[in-house]
């Protein structure tokens, strides 16, 4: 039997999310995006002007994030065909794109890594709220010329 | 006869998305809803051949409403296409009467080849 350190755990367990984000982008848009190694939350506020949330039950307890700016979810939406960029279908691919990476993790973690219905925040200024007592992972994104990030806040 | 494809997601983008994928000559849209609620309604009016089905909605979700499809039409073909990436959501969609998971992100091509699997079966 292997025993995983603290470090090997967390690694295992976002690398998950590392690879559903590579994927969602090679494949809704053809255009592959640069994941970044993950780092612990510093800063108060990271959320770009949308983010996406998810919120997590079950085996794992939390919150996923996906947040970005404008500008990159209108690239999504071309690069899927999408030439109606209102703000309602802003705020869905942002929800989307959340719920696509969150729900492909199952892959790894299985059915009782329950997930919500995605809830987005938009503007500036918007403040995400992390719970506390949990460390917040920030993986960053690189595509086309955006970065947008994906944040997981879990127990 | 063309058939006829109800889509339920609700994501408008995924439902768009749907629409614009889908490119069989013998298949017309006759219809778009939210949540499961919706679906089943729509389902009554518009009599489709193939749904394709999300699974994460608010009000009821997809896995429940393709057991109350079948209930109505036990020959209607399902798709279920979900974020939900793992087998036992597939199985459990499946074993109420879904016949094709695809799991998203899905592009046009997987769409139309798991429309024509489906709708070979006939």
């Amino acid at each position: 039997m292997t025993s995983l350190t603290l470090e090997q755990t967390e690694q295992h367990d976002l690398q998950a999310f590392i690879d559903g984000t590579a994927h969602y982008f090679d494949h809704i848009t053809g255009q592959e995006a640069v994941v970044g190694a993950p780092y612990l939350r510093t800063t108060e506020n990271p959320s770009l002007e949308y983010t996406g949330m998810i919120g997590v039950s079950g085996s794992r307890k939390g919150f996923v994030y996906f947040t970005s700016s404008r500008e990159m979810l209108e690239n999504v939406l071309d690069a899927m065909g999408e030439t109606d960029f209102c703000d309602a279908n802003i705020a869905d691919i942002t929800g989307e794109i959340a719920n696509t990476i969150s729900g492909n993790v199952r892959r790894s973690y299985g059915k009782n890594f329950m997930i919500s219905v995605p809830v987005v925040l938009a503007g500036g200024n918007h403040q995400v709220t992390f719970p506390g007592g949990n460390a917040t992972y920030i993986i960053p994104v690189s595509w086309k010329q955006f970065e947008p990030r994906l944040m997981i806040c879990l127990e | 006869m063309n058939r006829k494809l109800m889509i339920v997601d609700d994501s408008n983008v995924v439902r768009r998305s749907i629409e614009r994928a889908v490119n069989l000559d013998n298949l017309d849209i006759v219809g778009v809803a939210g949540n499961g609620i919706k679906a089943i309604e729509l389902f009554k009016e518009t009599q489709p051949d193939l749904v394709t089905m999300d699974i994460t909605m608010p009000e009821m979700d997809g896995v429940q409403c393709v057991e109350e499809l079948i209930e109505l039409n036990p020959e209607v073909h399902i798709l279920v296409v979900s974020a939900l990436a793992d087998k036992a959501t597939a199985i459990e969609a499946l074993s109420k009467g879904a016949q094709g998971y695809l799991s998203k992100p899905f592009n046009p091509k997987e769409l139309n080849e798991a429309f024509l699997e489906l709708l070979e079966d006939d």
